[in-house]
């Protein structure tokens, strides 16, 4: 892991004035009015921008999405901005130090040409290549302030790693028509560093239909930081067989079905790894409130069994979960979930598909919880991860709502404050 | 969280289901929409998967989802920004007043004319564009291509939405005559003369989403200050949207300089012939291009003095540009402003009543826009290490309509007599071997990551994507 952040290091928020068309999109969008401009430019003020990405995505060019780390007391000003006709280049020095996300010089930041040299424009998320492009910004685009500092992007699909399998089994019910596969990777003598919450890239071989490479596809990791086994280079999956498409349609899912065939010693081919904001806190008396469906667990068992390793001595912080899948077969690692010691974690199932039971989803558990729920979202160490079919986000999210509400909390305030201060996660695909 | 339901025929952030009435009759007027665009959208394109941007909802967080969409699946709908409260008219002879949720009824025949002009003016985007996905110089290009058209149509949604919520019976007709008439139709025209204008190569359109999508950004900038609140809310979100346009012509043209700059280095010759046997774009014809697609479009905003103008800025129903960013009195009653006349065969100023100069303060706005972006194509120039700089040509140059409408004037300002004007007319505008040139170049480029000759890959891709993500599937 990295050292400490220098404090006096800036992540300073600057837009690109050879891309920018100055359509006043991004100072429409800035929540707290960070962005303004002048005949020749728009820019970003140094001590006014939170980094909250708002304006990111909006931007129709990507000039917005532009970072430099530069030491604090040096911050370009708005009037020094206002005169570029393009960014300065990255002081290599102090590159990668900056507070927000970890700067990745790659491919990306190559093909921004004329955007000068030095480290690109990426941070947070914009730093993994999208791959399921899941909704990013109703969640944090920061991470926990004690999450330890991840390493993105070590390996792309034109310079993959490999790793090899060395387990492969399933982890559902054989009766169930959910064929989820538990899949651990080794990765040998090759470096690859990962965090509870960050996902990988798989490159499945082969061609598409008309000859191109199949693009790669992204999966969370179901293990802790120091392993699947302890104390090994590797680390597990948890995939789906996907055999039917979002609208019900059969397909036969490129990826998932390639690696829930494998068999032990086939050799994968893999990029990233990616995610530096659904990382988890690690401060002893933080809670995790996590809430997923299906495959979503993967991240909330690397995190779970992260703290189970190490039950931090004296640790405060609570664990809950609410869990949901069709029924109780098709509910990846029941077994193991359910003996998981009852003041460890505090465990919420919900399936929707119980033959001569109503069908309950995350949000009924979550209701039925709703006093406990809401302790939780009183208490500033509070952290939500969110995982799972992107479906499930919306009623995760107005269950909150109305949870709060009926707390006496005002969502809205507590929704943005815990955005910004890293506290609530989505990955939904 | 504003969500728009997908959920319903009619996708929509303004409890469409609540009025069965009005539901009910823009579920009519939808299979004529999709007929309309089964038409007269873009040729040859159903079935492709498009890396398109869709709202999932209308707060920052929403509005710019990514994903493949199949595009004649695309869920166009009724999406206005989150409502303000007790906002208040801010301009004209109601300044103050809480403003209006419904239309008053002394000014009603003029909203429907404004909104019917803006409407209009949106699928006849779509009709001049129909033919260039054949053409595509990448599949980057295509994807953006697709992407203003599905946003065109989404804008035509927006403005019947207002016409069948709020006009009654007289609404819906309009909104049905905005599916009646054609781009260059000679019986049944688009209003406004610039959208009857073919958009025949990929520099025209180009060219048409810089100057003149920017007209609309002015126009639309404009209309979200209306004190009809509706409208100000429907045209806010659309000018999110709008940005991208702009997005398209702005780096599209750049990148066509930046390619024809590369070869003139390479080469080491300015020489036109030498630069189209070498397959690119010469420098004298960009601006003949420029000069024309800048000239058509501000005659879009209307003839220099005009009473109506006035009246829908006293009223209250159409602001300035960022009206509420400048610190006058936002009635304007005995100001004045200063305009450009023909005195004997000269150009001379001229003060007139501000009120009354409504189009030109806007038109005036719009050149100051457009002027700086030019510029910054011109640093491209520079940065080359190219003398020649593109510019806009004088403001009188080749008018239609208003004072310059039938007087000859030289792209540098002069008034000049109808024989030099026809010695230099192929100096000025594009000729048609000019844009058979172009034409000649126009042809379909669909492997991810590979560009036309004749145009410079962009600097970035969409939402971040690298330049050679498959951005279009033709499945
Ligand atoms: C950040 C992130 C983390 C992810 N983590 C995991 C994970 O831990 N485990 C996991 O199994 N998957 C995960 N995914 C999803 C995974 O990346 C793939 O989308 C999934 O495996 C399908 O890929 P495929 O190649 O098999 O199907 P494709 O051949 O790519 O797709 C076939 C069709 O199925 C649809 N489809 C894709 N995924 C699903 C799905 N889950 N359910 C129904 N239809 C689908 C596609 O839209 C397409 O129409 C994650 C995605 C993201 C973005
Ligand atoms: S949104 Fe992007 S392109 Fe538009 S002004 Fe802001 S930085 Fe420039
Ligand atoms: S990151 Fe957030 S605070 Fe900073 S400029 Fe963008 S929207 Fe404003």
């Amino acid at each position: 892991m990295n050292g400490p952040v220098p404090v006096e290091v800036l992540r300073q928020h600057l837009i690109d004035p050879e891309i920018c068309i100055r359509c006043n999109t991004c100072e429409e969008t800035c929540p707290i009015d960070a962005i303004t401009h002048d005949e020749n430019n728009y820019v970003v003020r140094a001590d006014t921008c939170n980094g909250c990405m708002a304006c990111i995505s909006p931007c129709p060019t990507g000039a917005i999405d532009n970072w430099r780390d530069v030491l604090k007391a040096e911050a370009y000003p708005v009037d020094e901005q206002l005169t570029w006709d393009e960014l300065p280049v990255q002081d290599d020095a102090l590159a990668g130090q900056g507070s927000i996300g970890e700067a990745a010089q790659g491919a990306q930041g190559a093909s921004s040409g004329g955007a000068g040299a030095g480290t690109n424009g990426m941070t947070a998320e914009s730093s993994a290549p999208v791959i399921g492009g899941s909704d990013l910004v109703r969640g944090s685009v920061v991470p926990p302030w004690s999450a330890a500092k991840p390493y993105v992007n070590l390996y792309n699909h034109k310079a993959p790693v490999q790793a090899s399998v060395v387990g492969n089994y399933r982890v559902t019910d054989a009766s169930t028509e959910s064929d989820i596969h538990h899949i651990v990777l080794d990765f040998g003598k090759q470096p690859f560093p990962v965090l509870e919450g960050q996902s990988i890239g798989i490159i499945p071989p082969g061609t598409t239909a008309d000859g191109r490479a199949h693009h790669a596809r992204q999966y969370s990791i179901a293990s802790p930081r120091d392993g699947e086994r302890p104390g090994y280079n590797n680390l597990a999956l948890t995939v789906k067989r996907v055999t039917k498409d979002h609208q019900g349609q059969a397909v036969g899912g490129v990826c998932s079905n390639y690696l829930c065939d494998l068999k032990k010693g086939d050799v994968v081919n893999v990029m990233g790894p990616f995610g530096s904001t659904f990382l988890m806190p690690n401060h002893a008396d933080s809670h995790l409130l996590m809430i997923c469906t299906g495959t979503g667990a993967a991240p909330m068992r690397a995190m779970t069994e992260y703290r189970r390793r190490r039950r931090m001595k004296g640790a405060t912080g609570k664990l809950m979960l609410f869990f949901g899948a069709r029924t109780q077969g098709e509910l990846p690692y029941f077994g193991p979930l359910l003996n998981l010691p009852k003041d460890f974690i505090d465990t919420n199932l919900a399936f929707s598909r119980t033959p001569g039971q109503p069908r309950r989803y995350v949000q009924d558990a979550m209701r039925e919880r709703a006093a406990d729920v809401a302790a939780l979202l009183r208490h500033d160490h509070t952290y939500i991860y969110v995982c799972g079919l992107k479906g499930m986000e919306d009623g995760v999210l107005q269950v909150l709502q109305t949870i709060a509400g009926e707390a006496g909390l005002d969502w809205q305030t507590l929704w943005q404050r815990m955005k910004t201060e890293g506290r609530l996660h989505l990955e939904t695909y | 969280m504003t969500s728009i339901n997908y959920s319903e025929k009619i996708p929509n952030n303004v409890n469409l289901s609540d009025d069965r009435t009005l539901q009910r009759a823009l579920e009519q007027w939808q299979p004529n929409f999709l007929s309309w665009w089964g038409d007269m959208g873009p040729e040859g394109s159903h079935g492709f998967d498009v890396y398109l941007r869709t709202a999932v909802s209308v707060d920052p967080s929403g509005w710019a989802h990514f994903d493949h969409v199949k595009m004649p699946d695309y869920r166009w709908g009724i999406f206005l920004t989150p409502g303000e409260a007790d906002r208040k008219i801010h301009f004209g002879e109601h300044k103050g007043e809480a403003a209006w949720q419904d239309v008053p009824g002394e000014h009603r025949a003029n909203l429907r004319r404004i909104i019917v002009t803006q409407g209009d003016t949106e699928p006849a985007s779509v009709e001049q564009q129909r033919h260039l996905g054949l053409t595509a110089p990448s599949m980057y290009d295509l994807r953006n291509l697709f992407q203003v058209n599905v946003e065109e149509g989404r804008h035509l949604w927006a403005m019947v939405y207002l016409l069948h919520r709020y006009f009654g019976r007289d609404g819906r007709e309009e909104a049905e005559a905005l599916l009646g008439r054609r781009s260059g139709d000679d019986d049944n025209p688009r209003i406004l003369g610039a959208f009857n204008e073919k958009t025949p190569d990929w520099l025209a359109f180009y060219m048409f989403t810089y100057f003149t999508d920017r007209d609309g950004k002015f126009q639309l900038s404009a209309l979200a200050e209306s004190g009809f609140d509706p409208l100000a809310r429907t045209t806010k979100f659309m000018l999110t949207e709008e940005a991208h346009h702009m997005f398209v012509g702005e780096s599209g043209v750049s990148r066509v300089i930046a390619r024809t700059a590369q070869v003139m280095n390479e080469l080491k010759t300015d020489d036109v012939s030498k630069l189209r046997a070498a397959g690119v774009i010469d420098l004298p014809t960009i601006q003949r291009y420029i000069n024309f697609h800048y000239s058509v479009t501000i005659d879009l905003f209307g003839a220099d003095q005009s009473s109506n103008a006035a009246i829908f800025y006293s009223s209250g129903l159409k602001g300035r540009y960022e009206e509420s960013k400048r610190d006058d009195d936002h009635q304007l009653n005995g100001q004045m402003y200063r305009l450009l006349d023909v005195d004997n065969g000269k150009l001379v100023e001229r003060e007139v009543p501000m009120l009354n100069a409504m189009n030109e303060v806007l038109r005036d706005d719009y050149i100051k826009d457009s002027v700086a972006g030019v510029n910054r194509w011109n640093k491209v120039l520079e940065k080359a290490g190219i003398d020649l700089r593109l510019t806009v040509p004088h403001k009188a140059f080749n008018r239609q309509i208003g004072t310059f409408a039938g007087v000859r004037v030289s792209p540098d300002g002069r008034v000049v007599s109808e024989a030099e004007w026809a010695a230099h007319e192929r100096e000025w505008l594009p000729s048609s071997e000019d844009r058979a040139y172009v034409a000649s170049l126009m042809g379909r480029v669909t492997e991810p990551g590979k560009f036309a000759n004749w145009i410079a890959p962009p600097p970035l891709g969409i939402n971040r994507q690298p330049i050679d993500f498959e951005y279009v599937r033709f499945n």
